[in-house]
C-alpha cells in the first residue's frame, strides 16, 4: 500500500457536554474515494471542519503527505491541498461564477486582477473534469446543481488534490447525483482523493471505495464497499436495527380534498401552474419533487396561509372560497409544516404553548389562557407519542428535531384530523425518528386520515404513498399508483419527463 | 420661465454643483466602501461633524490646509475603528451601533470645540482652500469657470471616485471586499479574513467620511458651527443605495442631488418674492426621493449587509 495522501490522526472536538469527535482516525489513499457514513448529529461534519481548519481540534492531528497540518487555519489546509465543498454552498449569489471561484486567489494587494489568465484556467479545469458552467454567469441564476459545480470548481481552482463533499447530493435530483457521482469517479481515476459525507446507504454503497462508519462521535466500523452490504451499514449508523414501515394495501374513501387548475402567481412568476389533484380519505397521495419547485407554496395554499390566483379548491365536495389558517383548523386539515423551526414551533415558547397555540380558543376560559388545561394537553401529546427530552413547560428548541417532530404530529393527529398535509415530514431526522414518524402517519392513514406527504425523499414516498406525482416548477404530472413507481421512473418524473402514456388512474 | 434657463445657462450655478457635491461625493464613497464588506455606518453624520471640527481645529492651531484634512481623516478612521469594534468584533446591531456613533462624535465635536475656542460674537475663522485654475482647461469659455476651477478637494473626490471604482472591480482586493459583502463564510472558506476586511473597509471608508466632513471648514467655508453637516450624512446613505452600490453610479448621484440643491438656492433669489422660500428648500430632497425609489427598485444589496459575521456560525 503506498503512503497516505491524509491522515487524520486521533482527533477529538467537544462542544460543551457534547463530545462531537471522540479520538477518530482516517485515512485516505490517492486516488480513492472514502464515504464517510452517519446519522446527524454522529460527528461527521465536525470533522471535517477540523480537517478543514474551520475548528480547532482538542487534541489529535491532521497530516497531508506526511506533513502535520496547522489547526484551525484554512488558508493552510487550502495551501496543502485541500478543497471543501459544503452542504450550504460558500457563493455569492450577486457574483459572476469567475468572481465567486477566484476570490482570494491573489495577493490582496496586487494592482489588477489577472481575469484572462483566471478564465482559462477555470475553462480548462471544467472541460478536464466534464464540469460544464459559464464564468460569466451571475451565480444566482444558476441551477442548484450547476451552484454545486462551481463549488467543485473552486476547489479544483485551488489545486486541490483532496476534495471533501459534505452531503453533496442533499440538494440533487436522483439524475443530477448520478452525473455527479461518475464525475466524482472520473476524478477519482485521475489522482484525485475525495472524502464525502452521507448518510443514504444506496450512494455510499456506489461511490465509495471505503466507508467509514461514525456513530456519536466515535468511530464504529471501517469497510470496504465489496465486503459489506446495506444491511450491516444501517445497523452500524445507528446501532440497533431499524424498520422503516412499509404502507399496507387498502381501499380509500371518497375524495375529501380536490385541487382543479389552481394556479398562483407571486411578482409576475407564477408558482403553481394549474394543479390538479384528488386526495381521498384513507390513502396518501405522494407529491414528489426537488424543493424549490413549488411545494412550499402548495403547501402553504392547503395550509391556509396562501391565497390562490385561479382555479377551485374543493373542500369536502363544497368550493371553497378563500381558505384561512383558521378555517383550515377548524374543518380539520392538520398541518406539519416544511421547517419545523421557523413556521412549526416558536422555539423560545414553552411546550404546551406550542401545543396549544393553533386552537387558542379552546383553550381560553374568560379571555385568560387555560393554563392548566393547556399543560394536560401537552402531556398527553407527551405521552402519546413518545415525545423524550422535555416537560410541557420546558422550551420547545431544547428538543431534539426528531422528538420536536412528533410533537408538531401529535399536535395534529391527537384530533383526529380528516386531512394531513405533512410537507417534508421527515427531513433531517435520523433513522430511528423517521420510522417513528413515518409509522404515525400509516396509523393516521389506517383510521381514514387523507396525507397529502409532499417529500424529496424518494424511499419515503415509495413507503408511504398510494398514489404518486411529481411536482416540476410549479407543475403537477399525472398521478400514477404506487404500484408502478420505481426509483428511475419517479426520478424521471421529477425531471419533468412524463409522458402521455402514464397511467390517469384517479 | 426665462429665469430658469438662465440659471442653468449660467456658469456660475455649475460651479456651484461640483462644490456642493464634494462632501456628498466623499460621504458617499465612505459608505459605500463600508456596505461592500457588509457593515452599514450610519456614523456617518457624526463623523463627518467631528471631521468638520478637527480639521478646522488644526488648521486653526497652526496646521496648512492639507494636514488639517489628513488629521479629519485620520479621526474618521479612528471613530471607525470604534464602530467595527461593536459591529464586527461584538456583532452588535449596526442600526444601533451607527446611531451611536453618530450622537457620541457630533456631541464630543461640540465639546471639544467649545473647550478649546473661546465663544465670541462672530465665530473665529481660517483662510480655507483656493480654487485652482487647471491650465489649459480654465480658460475654455463656460466650461472653464463651471468646472475647472475648483478647489483642490473637488478634483481629489473625483479622482477617489474612480480609484474606488477601480480597486472594487478591478483588483483582488475589491472582490475580496465583495465578496466579504456577500458572504463572508465563502471569503473565509478562500482563506480571506472576514474580519479584517471589514474592519478595513470600515475604518478607510470612515476616513473618506472625516474627510467629507472637512471639506466643510477647510473649502466651502471657513469657520465651524456644530450643526453645519445638517443631514448631508444622511443623504449619503441614501445615495449609496441610489447608486446601487457602485461609486461611478455614487458620482452622478451627488453631482444631481447638488444640482438640484444649486438649482434651488438660485430659484429663490430668482423668484424668492413670489414663492415662499421654504418651498425651494424642499426640492431636492423631494426629487431624491423620487429618483430613489426609481433606482433602488432596481438595485442588488449586498446580501451580508447588517449581518454580523461569527467563525463557525452558518
Amino acid at each position: 500500500m503506498s503512503a497516505a495522501v491524509l491522515e487524520i490522526q486521533h482527533v477529538s472536538k467537544r462542544f460543551g457536554d457534547n463530545l462531537a469527535n471522540d479520538d477518530i482516525s482516517l485515512s485516505l489513499q490517492k486516488g480513492e474515494i472514502v464515504a464517510l457514513l452517519g446519522e446527524n448529529g454522529a460527528g461527521k461534519t465536525t470533522l471535517m471542519s477540523i480537517l478543514f481548519g474551520h475548528y480547532m481540534p482538542d487534541s489529535g492531528r491532521v497530516v497531508i503527505d506526511g506533513q502535520e497540518l496547522p489547526p484551525g487555519k484554512p488558508r493552510a489546509a487550502i495551501r496543502a491541498g485541500i478543497g471543501m465543498v459544503h452542504q450550504h454552498f460558500s457563493l455569492a449569489p450577486n457574483l459572476t461564477v469567475l468572481d465567486n471561484v477566484t476570490t482570494g486567489t491573489e495577493s490582496l494587494w496586487s494592482f489588477r486582477a489577472r481575469k484572462g489568465e483566471a478564465r482559462q484556467k477555470l475553462l480548462s479545469i471544467s472541460e478536464r473534469f466534464g464540469l460544464k458552467v459559464d464564468p460569466d454567469a451571475r451565480l444566482g441564476d444558476l441551477s442548484v446543481g450547476e451552484q454545486q459545480r462551481v463549488e467543485i470548481l473552486k476547489a479544483l481552482y485551488n489545486d486541490a488534490r483532496i476534495l471533501v463533499l459534505d452531503e453533496p447530493t442533499a440538494v440533487l435530483t436522483q439524475i443530477e447525483a448520478q452525473k455527479l457521482f461518475s464525475i466524482l469517479k472520473d476524478m477519482a481515476a485521475q489522482g484525485l482523493s475525495l472524502i464525502f459525507i452521507s448518510h443514504k446507504l444506496d450512494e455510499v454503497m456506489n461511490a465509495a471505495d471505503r466507508i467509514v462508519v461514525l456513530r456519536g462521535g466515535r468511530q464504529v466500523a471501517e469497510r470496504k464497499a465489496a465486503e459489506t452490504s446495506k444491511t450491516e451499514l444501517a445497523e452500524l449508523m445507528v446501532g440497533r436495527t431499524v424498520t422503516r414501515p412499509q404502507r399496507e394495501a387498502s381501499t380509500p374513501g371518497e375524495i375529501v380534498l380536490e385541487s382543479a387548475g389552481i394556479t398562483v402567481r407571486e411578482n409576475g412568476v407564477d408558482t403553481l401552474k394549474a394543479v390538479d389533484f384528488r386526495l381521498r380519505a384513507g390513502e396518501v397521495l405522494g407529491i414528489i419533487g426537488v424543493s424549490g419547485n413549488g411545494q412550499t407554496v402548495l403547501a402553504q395554499l392547503l395550509s391556509g396561509t396562501r391565497a390562490r390566483t385561479s382555479g377551485d379548491l374543493l373542500l369536502f365536495g363544497k368550493p371553497i372560497d378563500t381558505l384561512s389558517v383558521a378555517d383550515a383548523v377548524f374543518a380539520g386539515i392538520g398541518r406539519i409544516p416544511e421547517d419545523r423551526n421557523k413556521d412549526g414551533a416558536i422555539g423560545e415558547m414553552a411546550i404546551w404553548e406550542n401545543a396549544i397555540l393553533e386552537r387558542l380558543p379552546a383553550f381560553s376560559r374568560h379571555g385568560l389562557v387555560d393554563r392548566k388545561s393547556g399543560m394536560a394537553y401537552a402531556q398527553k401529546i407527551i405521552d402519546q407519542f413518545d415525545v423524550r427530552g422535555g416537560t410541557p413547560s420546558s422550551r420547545i428548541r431544547l428538543l431534539s428535531g426528531g422528538n420536536m417532530q412528533k410533537l408538531i404530529l401529535g399536535r395534529n393527529l391527537i384530533n383526529r384530523p380528516r386531512i394531513l398535509i405533512a410537507a417534508q415530514p421527515a427531513r433531517g431526522l435520523d433513522e430511528g425518528a423517521v420510522a417513528a414518524v413515518h409509522e404515525r402517519i400509516l396509523e393516521a392513514r389506517r383510521q381514514g386520515t387523507a396525507v397529502l406527504l409532499i417529500s424529496e425523499d424518494l424511499d419515503e414516498v415509495m413507503a408511504l404513498a398510494d398514489r404518486i406525482q411529481a411536482i416540476v416548477g410549479g407543475r403537477l404530472s399525472p398521478p400514477i399508483p404506487a404500484e408502478e413507481a420505481s426509483a428511475q421512473k419517479l426520478g424521471l418524473m421529477m425531471a419533468g419527463e412524463w409522458a402521455q402514456e402514464f397511467s390517469h388512474a384517479v | 420661465m426665462s429665469a430658469i434657463a438662465d440659471i442653468i445657462a449660467s456658469a456660475g450655478l455649475w460651479a456651484a454643483v461640483l462644490r456642493i457635491a464634494t462632501p456628498l461625493i466623499l460621504g458617499t464613497l465612505g459608505a459605500l466602501l463600508c456596505e461592500r464588506a457588509g457593515v452599514l455606518n450610519l456614523g456617518i453624520e457624526g463623523i463627518m461633524t467631528f471631521g468638520a471640527m478637527i480639521g478646522w481645529l488644526s488648521v486653526y492651531n497652526g496646521a496648512d490646509l492639507w494636514t488639517g484634512l489628513m488629521i479629519a481623516a485620520l479621526a474618521g478612521g479612528l471613530f471607525g475603528g470604534l464602530h467595527a469594534l461593536l459591529t464586527v468584533t461584538l456583532g452588535l446591531s449596526q442600526h444601533v451601533s451607527g446611531l451611536g456613533v453618530t450622537l457620541f462624535a457630533s456631541s464630543f465635536s461640540y465639546y471639544v470645540f467649545r473647550l478649546l475656542v473661546p465663544v465670541a460674537g462672530t465665530p473665529p475663522t481660517i483662510t480655507p482652500f483656493q480654487p485652482i485654475a487647471i491650465p489649459g482647461l480654465s480658460n475654455l469659455p463656460f466650461l472653464g469657470p463651471a468646472f475647472f476651477s475648483q478647489t483642490p478637494p473637488t478634483y481629489l473626490a473625483i479622482a477617489l471616485a474612480l480609484l474606488l471604482a477601480y480597486m472594487l472591480f478591478r483588483t483582488p482586493l475589491g472582490l475580496a471586499i465583495r465578496m466579504t459583502g456577500e458572504n463572508p463564510h465563502a471569503a473565509e472558506a478562500q482563506g480571506i479574513n472576514p474580519m479584517a476586511i471589514r474592519y478595513g473597509a470600515v475604518m478607510t471608508g470612515s476616513a473618506l467620511m472625516g474627510m467629507a466632513g472637512a471639506f466643510l471648514t477647510l473649502s466651502a467655508f471657513n469657520s465651524f458651527f456644530p450643526t453645519m453637516v445638517q443631514g448631508r450624512g444622511w443623504i449619503c446613505i441614501a445615495l449609496v443605495v441610489f447608486a446601487s452600490w457602485r461609486p461611478g453610479r455614487a458620482l452622478i448621484g451627488a453631482l444631481l442631488f447638488a444640482l438640484f440643491d444649486g438649482f434651488q438656492l438660485r430659484l429663490q433669489t430668482a423668484l424668492g418674492g413670489i414663492v415662499p422660500y421654504q418651498l425651494f428648500l424642499m426640492i431636492p430632497y423631494i426629487l431624491s426621493i423620487a429618483a430613489l425609489a426609481v433606482m433602488a427598485r432596481r438595485a442588488r444589496v449586498p446580501q451580508a449587509l447588517m449581518q454580523p459575521y461569527r467563525r463557525g456560525e452558518r
